[in-house]
């Protein structure tokens, strides 16, 4: 009960400085918007899209096709991303095995809203009912008549001819599962009422936008609910379904999603380490490490709703027997599993940067490297560039076998006498020296061959002088917050950013200052503007119409 | 505002799909440009051999010096060296070019991408990440794959999905598939149909997920008119893949010719997590790239598909030996050169693996028996890296294998010089030897419309 007015208070305080936000604060700049698009489910969009429709119980495999990084976001390629007859193959196999489980005799009777009066011939009605309901929720919007009786046809036709009701709502579901219709996210448009000319999404698209931003996931069906009420295009009823997502367990998967993009952690699938030089980096560690990272900052900015900056100080995180084993620390479970662990205030260990995870990634197989880690706090964390070396770049000095240089600094600066390598590795390497006292499986370790560790560096200017000081000058860096801005609200929108965009990131951003960096904050403010559901004209004349071009009637438009 | 209504869907329009659609007495057509070139056939059934076309990919070229022996005309005979010693028995099935450049007109070399996406789609990228055409495997299988099962069938043993080179532009590119139990039911599980099995009854459930896969198709075009032109692209594109499986579910329904040389291979087993966990180790590598290969081949052998693109490791070489501290990648610019041997050692050593790979899988699609051939002599691999030398990202000179005869179409044994021509002349003749229709390809410097007449038989 007290824990509960106490989430009260913190509520009423929020909405509070929100409202202050608002009525005190710069007025959002109006957002030109840009053209509707076609998204392609992402694989974790569409993996707990089907765990949220038909539980987690529905096991399976697959591989999806690959979408291309674009402006250091993989969400953004979905926009452009197609479907490959190898990709289909697989949405086709996965849709098949999918509505194979959700109708078999374990599940039919939590999924399936009826019961067919016989159960070995057609019943269109609890069909009907079924396709109506999980049809709404698979295309995110309801279906029309037409969309129904193809369904329910279907469903009848295999149900006959296989003498079973069920493999008839399986083979229909399959097939509707493998439409661009569910594939897609669509952003279907309508007539502006208040702007003649103007186009707007309509109220299911405002939906799913708003769904995948914050849970990653399809609307739910309040949500769709709302949607169809036309409530999205109000601002207490848009504020109430944001505020209620914001609330949601649910939250923390479209946080985690958010994080898994903008920290590139698709780079955990090539990482493996040499179990030679590195023994105690087991067959688990390179897993957990990820897991680790998403566990620790969804516990910081959603939990406990904390300052995003800390989030690279923070001495707070969790821990698996496989990391216990690298860190050096009690094991906390021994048989196995997740356990809350705080790092001493003098350990060096502070922060993503230190953990694991980001420290192995970020290395050779058996061997650190400050470059690579540099490169990934500038190019990641602070959404700078860093140029690629040049082709005919020459390491021999760096590597001679018999060279003198025990430790990576030293190898380093004997490279950077090359002034093409310089250039780069100046803007790199005293980040990433910082960080020499963890090896390249995120050990810790005081000496290279024998020779002591110097971890002393610099970060714009801002010397540290190890990784404490480094992880605190990154917190503190003014490019921090701001990168982390600039690539939400990209992903927000599902598109590169651009000039006409700066005034809008600019206004994300002075509200993530005064809510304290609050991420949630962050993320309620993108949902509760105008920007984020702004759409401009379609180029093609064709496409130029105001059109729903989903097929679904929205209900402000219908005069 | 205006809505596309879509004709409702009947029982006439769903049976359409179901019993119009399957042609289940109707065998494929065979195209005459892909019988081999005496006409013969498969000895137990007089049906025609067909001719495939396969790539096999390695990481971080040759070690100059070190791989072949350069000569200065086109000539029979290719001298290996100790990098590519395990070729030296199938000299007689395969063709070296050497001296064929990569122009790039003043772009970027996109170090470790930028060769191989122009020789396998004659344009080169003006940005990171960029594919700027259809990879050639793709154009082939456009012409010879749309009768079988798979159009094309992935395949990586370095173990990374997204690392395949095939591709119909940069962002439609198709997961490799990675494991062989995976590959295995893919390819032989139940919907397997196999052509030796005497009593072959087509499956009703394959007939019936076809029409209502048909009659959703149906439906969602009738629905997504409107969409944007880029989009439109992306949908027709869509739309192409779902025809594919349409016209895999119809050939589930005929009875395949019988086929003496299809053998359903064993199923590989699930390997342990601390294989998993290490797959890029070299000796992992080299292990699944034999599995995976059996499988591939069988496929092949099996005409479940014609095309067939297998990866033994990727553009970036994510490769390593246990006890090295760096990748095969980063060896290539890290290691120093040995005095003494003229290369650097360890990054050599990899590059022979990759050559030992590729003998292997010359090796194994030559001891398949077919008609009065082999495997090897009815398909064509083309061989490729993205470097020339990796250690200074070189890419003139990108070192190129043809195997196999394509069924009589191309000639073997020989080493062919290019004299600075650009390597797109390889490829140009490869896809015309395959039955496509061009008259020139590739863009800018990289644009020819001259085939190499000598390989040609």
């Amino acid at each position: 009960m007290r824990l509960q007015n106490k989430r009260s208070l913190r509520g009423l305080v929020l909405a509070a400085s929100l409202l202050g936000l608002s009525a005190c604060g710069p007025t959002e700049p109006v957002s030109q918007g840009a053209p509707p698009d076609m998204r392609r489910l992402t694989e974790e969009q569409y993996r707990n899209t089907v765990a949220d429709i038909f539980g987690p119980t529905i096991t399976y495999g697959g591989r999806f096709d690959p979408l291309t990084r674009t402006d250091g976001l993989l969400t953004l390629g979905a926009r452009t991303a197609r479907v490959t007859p190898a990709g289909f193959e697989q949405y086709y196999a996965l849709a098949r095995s999918i509505a194979g489980q959700a109708v078999n005799e374990s599940n039919r009777d939590t999924i399936v809203p009826c019961k067919p009066a016989n159960a070995k011939d057609a019943d269109d009605t609890c069909a009907k009912q079924f396709f109506t309901e999980v049809g709404r929720l698979l295309y995110r919007r309801p279906l029309n008549t037409e969309e129904v009786n193809l369904a329910v046809t279907s469903a009848h036709e295999v149900a006959t001819t296989r003498k079973d009701f069920y493999q008839g709502l399986a083979y229909s579901l399959a097939g509707m599962m493998a439409t661009p219709k569910f594939l897609f996210v669509i952003d279907s448009t309508e007539g502006d009422a208040a702007k003649a000319g103007d186009i707007r999404l309509t109220n299911y698209a405002k939906a799913s936008r708003l769904s995948f931003l914050l849970w990653n996931s399809a609307p739910d069906e309040m949500l769709l609910t709302a949607a169809e009420k036309g409530e999205l295009n109000t601002k207490s009823g848009l504020d109430k379904q944001v505020d209620r997502m914001i609330a949601s367990p649910k939250l923390a998967g479209g946080v985690r999603a958010f994080f898994t993009d903008f920290l590139d952690l698709a780079k955990f699938e090539t990482l493996e380490k040499d179990p030679v030089i590195y023994p105690a980096f087991g067959a688990r560690a390179g897993e957990d490490a990820r897991e680790q990272i998403l566990r620790t900052i969804t516990d910081h900015v959603v939990t406990r709703n904390l300052d995003y900056r800390d989030l690279y100080t923070t001495h707070r995180t969790f821990v698996t027997p496989s990391l216990a084993r690298i860190y050096q620390i009690p094991a906390g479970r021994p048989e196995g599993g997740w356990s809350a662990y705080e790092f001493p205030k003098d350990d060096p260990r502070g922060g993503l940067v230190t953990q694991i995870g980001f420290l192995a990634v970020n290395s050779h197989p058996g061997r650190s490297s400050p470059t690579i880690r540099g490169k990934a706090i500038r190019e990641t964390l602070l959404c700078q560039h860093v140029p690629d070396p040049p082709g005919d770049v020459d390491f021999s000095l760096f590597n001679d076998p018999n060279s003198p240089h025990k430790t990576a600094r030293q190898r380093l600066t004997a490279h950077a006498v090359t002034p093409t390598c310089a250039g780069c590795h100046k803007v790199t390497d005293p980040i990433g020296l910082g960080l020499e006292n963890f090896d390249g499986a995120g050990a810790l370790r005081t000496t290279e061959s024998d020779e002591k560790i110097d971890p002393t560096g610099d970060l714009d200017g801002i010397p540290f002088k190890d990784a404490a000081g480094l992880s605190t000058a990154v917190r503190n860096n003014p490019s921090v917050p701001t990168c982390l801005v600039n690539r939400m609200f990209a992903y927000a929108v599902g598109r590169p950013t651009d000039r006409t965009d700066k005034d809008t990131i600019q206004y994300f951003q002075t509200a993530f200052e005064k809510s304290g960096y609050r991420v949630p904050e962050l993320l309620r403010d993108i949902a509760r503007s105008e920007t984020f559901y702004k759409v401009s004209p379609p180029k093609s004349a064709a496409a130029a119409e105001a059109t729903t071009t989903d097929g679904h009637a929205s209900k402000e438009n219908k005069s | 505002m205006s809505f596309l209504i879509p004709r409702a869907p009947t029982r006439r329009r769903v049976l359409r799909g179901a019993f119009g659609g399957t042609a289940v007495a109707m065998a494929l057509p065979f195209l005459d440009c892909f019988l081999n070139e005496n006409g013969s056939a498969l000895a137990a059934t007089g049906a025609p051999i067909p001719t495939r076309f396969g790539t096999w990919y390695w990481g971080m070229g040759h070690t100059p010096g070190h791989a072949v022996v350069e000569k200065r005309q086109t000539s029979q005979g290719i001298e290996f060296l100790s990098e590519t010693q395990a070729l030296k028995p199938h000299a007689q099935h395969m063709t070296y070019f050497g001296n064929f450049n990569m122009p790039l007109d003043g772009r970027s070399n996109y170090t470790h991408f930028s060769g191989w996406v122009a020789n396998r789609t004659g344009s080169a990228p003006s940005r990171a990440n960029e594919i700027p055409g259809t990879t050639l495997d793709l154009l082939i299988a456009d012409v010879i794959g749309n009768n079988t099962r798979f159009k094309t069938i992935d395949v990586s043993a370095a173990g990374i999905t997204r690392e395949n080179y095939s591709a119909r532009g940069t962002n439609s590119r198709a997961a490799a598939e990675v494991s062989p139990v995976a590959l295995y039911a893919r390819l032989f599980g139940p919907e397997f149909v196999d052509p030796n099995k005497a009593d072959f009854k087509p499956d009703p459930a394959i007939m019936l997920q076809k029409s209502v896969l048909s009659a959703y198709t149906e439906e969602s075009k009738a629905f997504m008119k409107n969409i944007g032109a880029a989009d439109k692209a992306r949908l027709d594109e869509y739309y192409t893949s779902v025809r594919q499986i349409e016209n895999q579910l119809a050939l589930q329904l005929q009875k395949p010719e019988e086929n003496k040389a299809c053998l359903v291979p064993p199923k590989p087993s699930e390997p342990p997590a601390d294989r998993l966990a290490s797959v890029r180790e070299m000796s992992n590598v080299i292990d699944n790239h034999k599995v995976l290969s059996k499988l591939l081949a069988m496929a092949v052998a099996c005409d479940q598909t014609r095309v067939f693109n297998m990866v033994f490791t990727d553009n970036f070489a994510n490769v390593r030996r246990n006890g090295e501290t760096y990748t095969h990648h980063l060896l290539t610019h890290e290691e120093a050169i040995d005095a003494k041997l003229g290369y650097q050692p360890l990054a050599f050593w990899f590059g022979q693996q990759a050559m030992n790979g590729f003998a292997e899988y010359i090796s194994l699609l030559s001891s398949i028996k077919e008609g009065d051939g082999t495997l090897l002599d009815h398909s064509l691999i083309f061989a490729t890296s993205e470097t020339n030398y990796a250690r200074v990202h070189t890419i003139d000179g990108i070192p190129v294998y043809l195997a196999g005869k394509a069924g009589g179409k191309i000639k073997t044994g020989m080493h062919v010089i290019g004299n600075g021509d650009p390597i797109t002349r390889v490829g140009f003749t490869v896809m015309r030897a395959m039955g496509v229709s061009l008259d020139k390809w590739g863009t800018n410097s990289l644009q020819t419309s001259k085939a190499i007449t000598e390989i040609l038989a």
